[in-house]
């Protein structure tokens, strides 16, 4: 065990607090579209003013996922991208990077081929912050929540539209560095989200969770981030970049996400 | 963990969908809601004796239940040691048993107030089923199929949209039966206020895999009772195909605490379990997380899903419902397999004896039971469920014998 791993969240969002500044956390599939753009794009997305860093460890049946997002990982697993990849890539950006928190973001499975334990002490040595497993809700979610916590790791879970107050309640019993706040009803990059909608959820979900909130799925362009990081504490961007690197020539990859976070980081920020 | 003992009360799953360790609900936070209303509302059904009253009056004069018992007497005397017997639910409406559960989450999606059904299909026959029934009870049918599949199925494609439904291709993975289920999940995130999902196996997070279940059931309870009117006594075997395990878990789970009933659950095992060429999950796979529930998988050491073979697209499926796994685990039920030629050769045996064309799928379960039959007495009894017919599967045997239809 790596005693000493801390998870870098809560002081992220303690000092963008103190500065009155919204967290820009970009998420896209490590290993898409080949493996050795993974670290280069964490660093470009650092550079771009990101604040947290969301890993998507690719899965061959992504049930949450939008055609952009499943597209993406299916590059990255003929690519030859694993769990283990994923990990290590991490720790190779830990090089560069002591401060970035970095959380990964996937389904499962993978998790349980490898072995709770092992994930979490590797993830724990690679200097990993965070996990988000889409699909284990709070009540799936105890035994590895509790490995995860021994390494320092954060547990961020999912609320929805249809989240009602009694989930709220359990979901903050168990979760830590950040609630990640699905803003529409559907799959990653689906339709544009309802900006005064989700002020009213943020609200009712700070009255039951004393943690920031992350507003995702359908944040398409900077004008959107910058009126949803008015009403909550951080905005994730996901398929839009994927989309990105997805339509990019390779050798234009880490500058084309680079400029177009860089426009999202402006608009949160002016 | 909680165990199952001998003598115990057979009462899976546990409030929350658990078969032991198995089964339980793995799915986005998006999706949780709708399940608990889906298991609220079936709870309250099941229960409800006029919506009870309602199910069997259509199995009985739309499904044509109850579906005889069938005593094979040639191919048994051909074999030489067990009697075979077979539970014909090849005789449904439809050509097949999964109509019984279409129609239970047909009736239930009614009360329930929603207008549209979506459905995931491989080979096509839980779509028909579906697209029968919202035809029945006029509502919007989605179907969601596997690109691969549709070419290979293209006369059940056409079955649907002569039903009604709207057949959608999906393009992802290995555009077959687990990605038509992710995609159907994805239309249902998005569309659950007026939308009903109609699962087609025991699989998929909880209540579905109870649901589907119990709404098979009525397969097994028919056996019980038919078997000592007809032949005196319960038999010593029942076996099933186990694709994702629905027929299986429909017959078997009247059975489980009958003690000296043996249940035998067949899979496919494709050109071979040492080919890799199979899709026989619970005899090569090890245990996972996909599709809402934790069973056993085939997947690769990384924890991806692997993709199938077997000559029969509905038991072509990665996963298996978590009851099985937990059958398996206990000791309950056996699982044994069948290759896919071996499943052509009951196919043909029980053309040429009996005069019954049955699916591929079912034929895998009477493989296996011609391989056990002919070292048992003549006095023993096998019950083996012919889960469907085989007209469906006409393009594939004559592909297989060389002829082209």
């Amino acid at each position: 065990m790596t005693a000493g791993n801390v998870s870098r969240i809560p002081a992220r969002f303690k000092s963008l607090r103190e500065a009155g500044r919204k967290a820009l956390i970009p998420y896209f599939a490590a290993g898409d579209p080949g493996p050795e753009f993974t670290v280069p794009l964490m660093h470009a997305a650092v550079r771009a003013g990101a604040d947290v860093i969301e890993l998507g460890v690719p899965f061959s049946d992504p049930m949450a996922d939008g055609p952009v997002n499943q597209r993406a990982a299916e590059r990255a697993l003929r690519a030859g991208m694993t769990l283990r990849g994923v990990i290590e890539a991490v720790a190779e950006f830990r090089r560069q990077d002591a401060l970035t928190p970095v959380v990964l973001m996937g389904y499962g499975n993978p998790i349980e081929a490898m072995g709770y334990e092992l994930f979490a002490s590797r993830a724990g040595a690679a200097g990993v912050d965070g996990v988000l497993v889409v699909d284990y809700p709070p009540e799936e979610s105890e035994v590895l929540t509790a490995l995860l916590r021994t390494q320092g790791i954060d547990s961020i879970f999912l609320l929805s539209p249809t989240t009602d107050d009694a989930r709220m309640e359990a979901v903050s019993k168990i979760a830590s560095g950040y609630i990640y706040y699905v803003s529409l009803k559907g799959v990653t990059g689906a339709a544009n989200l309802d900006v005064n909608e989700v002020a009213e959820r943020t609200r009712r979900i700070r009255s039951h969770v004393d943690l920031p909130i992350g507003v995702g799925f359908g944040i398409r362009d900077p004008q959107t981030a910058r009126a949803v990081s008015a009403v909550a504490d951080a905005v994730v961007v996901g398929s839009r970049i994927v989309q990105e690197i997805e339509d990019a020539p390779a050798a234009d990859v880490v500058r084309r996400v680079e400029d177009l976070l860089s426009g999202f980081r402006k608009a949160m920020d002016d | 963990m909680q165990m199952y003992e001998p003598g115990q009360i057979y009462d899976f799953p546990d409030s929350r969908g658990h078969f032991g360790p198995y089964g339980g609900t793995f799915v986005a936070e998006t999706l949780i809601h709708a399940l608990e209303e889906l298991a609220r509302e079936y709870d309250r059904a099941k229960n409800d004796a006029s919506f009870l009253a309602e199910f069997e009056s259509e199995l009985k004069h739309y499904v044509g239940r109850p579906s005889p018992i069938y005593h094979a007497r040639r191919l048994s005397e051909h074999l030489g040691g067990a009697q075979i017997l077979f539970k014909r639910e090849d005789l449904n409406h439809t050509g097949a048993h999964k109509i019984n559960n279409t129609m239970g989450q047909a009736l239930l999606a009614r009360h329930m107030g929603k207008r549209r059904i979506i459905a995931e299909t491989g080979a096509g026959q839980h779509g028909v089923a579906a697209a029968t029934v919202a035809a029945r009870f006029g509502m919007e049918c989605v179907v969601y199929m596997g690109s691969e599949d549709i070419k290979r199925q293209a006369q059940n494609v056409y079955r649907m949209k002569l039903l009604g439904a709207s057949v959608v291709p999906v393009e992802s993975g290995s555009r077959t039966l687990k990605d038509a289920l992710n995609e159907a999940m994805r239309d249902w995130v998005a569309s659950v206020e007026n939308t009903f999902y109609i699962i087609g196996t025991v699989a998929g997070p909880h209540p579905y895999p109870v649901m589907v279940r119990d709404f098979n059931a009525v397969v097994g309870r028919e056996a019980k009772w038919q078997m000592p009117e007809s032949f005196g006594r319960q038999p010593d075997a029942i076996l099933a195909c186990v694709g994702g395990g629905s027929n299986a878990m429909g017959i078997f789970h009247p059975y489980i605490a009958e003690r000296g009933v043996k249940l035998i659950g067949v899979e496919a095992a494709g050109s071979g379990i040492a080919t890799g060429r199979h899709a026989a999950t619970l005899t090569a796979g090890r245990p996972g997380v996909l599709h809402g529930n934790r069973t056993y998988l085939l997947q690769d050491e990384d924890g991806q899903i692997i993709e199938t073979h077997s000559i029969s697209a509905g038991l072509d499926y990665p996963g298996v419902g978590p009851e099985h796994a937990w059958l398996k685990d206990s000791g309950r039920v056996e699982y044994a397999s069948a290759t896919d030629d071996q499943a052509l050769a009951a196919f043909h045996a029980l053309c040429r004896f009996e005069g019954i064309i049955p699916a591929l799928e079912s034929s895998h379960a009477l493989a296996h039971a011609m391989q056990i039959a002919p070292g048992l007495g003549r006095d023993q009894l096998l019950l083996v469920n012919l889960s469907g017919r085989g007209d469906k599967d006409m393009h594939t045997v004559a592909s297989h014998g060389g002829l082209s239809l």
